[in-house]
């Protein structure tokens, strides 16, 4: 059996490298907000362009409640991308686990996509409203895995954020703790947390931007990036580093940033950083456990980045998430 | 729905099933083995029937509960199950000694559970439910101690055998345990007894829900028989799965009678297919709403729903004299007096996974010689509670659990191969007939 097994095996990668992919992104000069349409449905993604530029990713020791591995300050150079201005909802999620969209329209790029498997997986068993709130409980390979059907439907290269993409978006041109400055009780303004939430789930847009006009940044839920998490990132960049991403193979523990409507205020601060945690699957019933969904973690959400400049296709295929099986 | 299996058939299995053998797949047939232990020292023999990613999970549990824990046998009808199965296990336990299965240990095919079972001290049925009848009647019956995922059954006919052969495991001291998992979690046994000190007054009314977006299809193959495709995409057939009311939300009606502490006594409700009705979803509904009265008056509203962009809520909320709770598997329990002021507010955070809990206590029972878990007539009591409700659904008529429980209704056939005729059909558009209220008869 164990042969039989692995034979099996390698059929499976033989046949993934087969299914090679061919596709080509549009390019554009424009760099203004627009809004994404999705083919065959009336819902759109409305994306705010952040102009390229440098800032001090981390915090000081002097920041209150500031912990070792946001530190040292790193002076990071981040070129220009668009990110959407909220996090992503169920009203989109829901057309790529349906998939209803993409019967009626042809896509605009050809993509290598495993998203059968998504639309056959069994979302966990959880409340959950749905209209207007960010879907929850993603893994972060899924979530990459929207990014790339929604690249395919529109032919714009979407992808998650890289932390640093994140924290620059994040502090909108601020070094305070918070994108609107060092007073914490203003938070109520700007973000969901543990005292404001009622410990429940909000819906997106509630509170006010950020200076870019980012929503929800700080809170609500907690958002992927690309990165790994290494309490050292920081000193291995050094004092300075351009568009810095770490991308790990290891499955956890992986960045998540902004905090949620679970946090203390402290965890919602810029600079802060969470990670995943293999807990977040612990009432998984199945093996191997899902690529697609947690079952313990209904404050983890994401958002959705373009970049001004397409890379190529190396590039591009460096910054999917691959999936990694979990017994 | 008719049960007889078809002569042809059966002689055509027969041949196959010769070939087969002679080919030397997988199939083994080895003496079982004579001695039996009730309480056992050293290794444990375990093996799984249903090599599904539930099964898998459960085998997994099993060799966390215990370190003498050994996988000995495995079953299934599908090969491409068993060999993800192994690939999965032997990815989470690399060079381990545990996982001692070779071709011989292998069994394929419709009769390779007994087979497996033979080879075992503790067996775990993981099949989907229709077989767990079958399965566990044997198991029973050549004294292994059993883990058995809920339902235990999707029709009358095998509610009874299960009950039947439960007073026999009982009588020979076997340990069982049924995957209704809540019983086995922090939450729910938190507030079980704070409901019996009458925390919250007696319960006299609750909502019970599983309102999701639904689970997998797998949509026919080609050269695949009817029944093959049937057993793949066994989720939408009635004798197969018992529809997604007994097949999930048997878990929050089982809830309703355990914090009742009685069974429901009659059941009426509506149902219906109003979103998912394509070609690969057989038979089933996509929604339930069932009202069940308990002998007291109490009186459960249970709805479920697989019906994608709506609200989802998996969750149990009862109303008592004195209070009311708010329950699910989330590790979440909040328990309000009549003054709406909170008097237990549940801190799960770390709670153990109750999928490995039911384990834990399983193979402890077992290592120690201990009889203590039969969790079978409360497996067949959910089982049947969600039966008679979608009985009331199909049918339209109120439906009580005396009258159902005397009926004849058997919606499984036995059955031998792949070849064998299933008991539901197509129609000429690849269309399965579907329950009517007011015509089904239940």
């Amino acid at each position: 059996m164990k042969h039989k097994a692995k034979k099996l095996f390698l059929t499976m990668v033989l046949l993934k490298m087969n299914l090679a992919c061919s596709y080509i992104f549009s390019q554009t000069n424009q760099f203004k907000i627009y809004s994404e349409k999705i083919l065959g449905t009336e819902t759109t993604i409305k994306m705010i362009p952040i102009k390229s530029g440098t800032f001090n990713m981390g915090s000081s020791k002097k920041e209150k409640e500031r912990k070792r591995d946001e530190g040292p300050i790193t002076d990071v150079y981040i070129d220009g991308f668009w990110i959407s201005e909220i996090e992503i909802t169920w009203d989109v999620y829901e057309l790529f686990l349906d998939r209803t969209a993409d019967k009626e329209h042809v896509k605009r790029a050809e993509l290598n996509l495993n998203i059968d498997a998504i639309s056959g997986a069994t979302a966990p068993y959880v409340n959950y409203n749905k209209k207007g709130y960010p879907v929850v409980n993603v893994t972060q390979y899924a979530a990459s895995q929207f990014c790339k059907w929604l690249s395919a439907k529109t032919g714009n290269f979407y992808r998650l954020p890289t932390e640093a993409e994140w924290e620059f978006a994040c502090r909108a041109g601020n070094d305070d703790p918070y994108s609107f400055g060092k007073n914490a009780r203003k938070m109520n303004e700007y973000g969901w947390f543990k005292k404001n939430s009622n410990g429940q789930i909000q819906r997106v847009r509630l509170k006010k931007p950020n200076a870019f006009g980012i929503y929800d940044m700080h809170g609500n839920v907690a958002e992927w990036v690309l990165d790994s998490y290494n309490p050292e990132t920081y000193i291995l960049w050094g004092n300075s580093v351009k568009n810095p991403v770490m991308i790990g193979k290891k499955l956890y523990p992986r960045v998540v940033r902004g905090g949620s409507f679970k946090s203390n205020i402290d965890e919602l601060r810029s600079a802060a950083r969470g990670f995943s945690k293999e807990k977040w699957k612990r009432r998984d019933p199945q093996i191997p456990k899902s690529l697609w969904w947690f079952t313990d973690a209904n404050n983890i959400g994401f958002r959705i980045v373009r970049p001004k400049k397409t890379p190529n296709k190396d590039d591009i295929n460096k910054m999917w998430v691959n999936p990694i099986k979990e017994y | 729905m008719k049960k007889e299996i078809d002569n042809v058939n059966r002689r055509k299995f027969l041949e196959h099933s010769a070939k087969i053998t002679a080919a030397g797949f997988l199939m083994n047939k080895l003496p079982a083995r004579s001695k039996r232990l009730f309480s056992i020292e050293g290794e444990i023999k375990v093996a799984l029937i249903g090599c599904g990613g539930r099964g898998t999970g459960a085998a997994s549990q099993a060799l966390e509960a215990d370190p003498d824990v050994r996988l000995v046998a495995v079953a299934d009808v599908f090969e491409d199950r068993i060999t993800e199965c192994l690939k999965s296990l032997n990815e989470k336990y690399p060079d381990s000694e545990r996982i001692n299965i070779n071709q011989e240990t292998s069994f394929l095919g419709f009769e390779g559970y007994k087979n497996a079972i033979d080879l075992a001290d503790v067996v775990i049925l993981t099949t989907p439910p229709a077989f767990r009848p079958l399965h566990f009647e044997y198991a029973i019956n050549n004294n292994k101690h059993v883990f058995m995922e809920k339902p235990v059954a999707t029709d009358i006919d095998g509610i009874k055998r299960i009950i039947k052969t439960g007073k026999l495991a009982q009588s020979k001291k076997l340990n069982v345990v049924v995957g209704l998992q809540r019983h086995y979690q922090r939450n729910y046994r938190a507030i079980k007894k704070m409901i019996d000190r009458g925390r919250i007054g007696d319960i006299i009314s609750g909502q019970v829900y599983w309102n999701s977006g639904g689970v997998w299809v797998k949509p026919r193959e080609k050269d695949q028989t009817e029944l093959e495709y049937q057993m793949r995409n066994w989720y939408y057939f009635n004798w197969l799965c018992g529809d997604h009311i007994v097949e999930q939300h048997i878990h929050n009606i089982d809830v309703a009678n355990w914090f009742i502490g009685a069974n429901p006594i009659s059941a009426q409700g509506m149902g219906g297919r109003e979103v998912r009705k394509g070609i690969d979803h057989g038979q089933i509904y996509d929604h339930h709403f069932v009202e069940y009265t308990y002998p007291d008056g109490q009186i459960i509203a249970s709805q479920c729903r697989h019906q994608k962009g709506c609200m989802n809520r998996v969750e149990e909320v009862f109303q008592g004299t004195k209070g009311s709770v708010t329950i699910n598997s989330a590790n979440f329990a909040l328990m309000k007096n009549k003054r709406k002021k909170t008097i237990y507010d549940h801190q799960g955070e770390d709670d153990i996974n109750p999928y490995q809990q039911e384990h834990n206590d399983l193979f402890k029972a077992i290592r120690q010689g201990q009889y203590k878990i039969n969790d079978t007539k409360q497996g067949a009591d959910a089982t049947l509670s969600a039966i008679i409700g979608r009985m009331a659904t199909y049918s339209g008529q109120v439906i009580t659990w005396d009258e159902a429980i005397k009926m004849d209704q058997n919606l499984v056939p036995d059955l031998y191969s792949f070849n064998d005729q299933a008991p539901v059909q197509p129609d000429e558009n690849g269309m399965y007939p579907i329950p009517i209220p007011g015509v089904t008869k239940y």
